[in-house]
């Protein structure tokens, strides 16, 4: 089974009113349960089904995601700086694991 | 000419073809969304109300040589304010054995309402973008995208 491994690239600081770009890269098969292995069995079901960003605690953004999603799920999304503070991202995949990861930000 | 052809693939090349074919053909279950299935959808979630066809701009390629990663990347004109923003972005394909590909949920506090992601297209095939607005009202953009090499394992 390879390693899920979540990567998030957030500026270590910004200026307030400033629209930042968050990337995030979680590495995941998604598995959708529909590939069948060189010997004939189907390689089951696994994949990430949610997403979710927090700034401070609140909920910024979050995506559900279903098997559509490429392997690896890259998602990128803008956010707003109003004051510094630290995010977190949440990673839930469909057997109940949750991957998380946080990153502190400045404001100049 | 065939002959011509047949001799400048490899032996290893020619396996593969025929493999490729032979899985394609052992899985006549994989049943596919439709063109139908997406509008239910739509339907269902805007529960009939009038979809404008402006607002949002989507970027997808024409051709996507590989249908295991292809960028989706569309944009909501929105001030996302909390009087006017955008609630959500549901995005659909209607060739893949699931129509359902992700909902995004936004918040003003994102100040922008745009994401990119990576998506798998089985065939050639439509995609769409909905987006609900805080207000009830509802958008949409659709690209169709031709797929050189399908991306659900088929």
């Amino acid at each position: 089974m390879t390693d899920v491994k979540p990567r998030v690239r957030v500026p270590k600081t910004a200026e307030v009113d400033e629209i930042i770009e968050i990337k995030t890269l979680i590495r995941h098969p998604m598995h959708s349960g529909r590939v069948i292995d060189g010997d004939g069995n189907t390689i089951p079901r696994q994949i990430i089904t949610s997403f979710e960003a927090k700034f401070n605690g609140d909920t910024i953004f979050s995506v559900e995601i279903k098997p559509s999603v490429s392997a690896n799920p890259f998602i990128t999304f803008p956010f707003k700086v109003t004051e510094a503070g630290t995010f977190e991202f949440i990673w839930t995949e469909d057997t109940g694991e949750v991957f998380n990861l946080s990153k502190k930000m400045k404001v100049e | 000419m065939i002959q011509q052809y047949l001799k400048s693939v490899s032996r290893r090349k020619a396996i593969s073809i025929f493999g490729a074919t032979a899985i394609s053909m052992a899985l006549p279950w994989q049943a596919h969304a439709t063109v139908d299935a997406v509008a239910a959808r739509i339907n269902e979630i805007t529960g009939g109300a009038n979809v404008i066809d402006d607002l949002i701009s989507l970027d997808m390629p024409d051709i996507a040589e590989n249908g295991n990663q292809v960028n989706l990347s569309f944009e909501v004109d929105s001030p996302m304010t909390a009087d006017n923003y955008v609630k959500s972005v549901y995005v659909f394909a209607d060739g893949n054995p699931d129509s359902d590909v992700a909902v995004f949920n936004f918040t003003p506090a994102m100040g922008a309402c745009y994401a990119t992601t990576r998506m798998r297209l089985s065939k050639t095939q439509n995609v769409y973008v909905l987006a609900a607005l805080n207000d009830g009202s509802f958008a949409k953009a659709e690209a169709t995208v031709k797929v050189t090499i399908g991306g659900c394992g088929g």
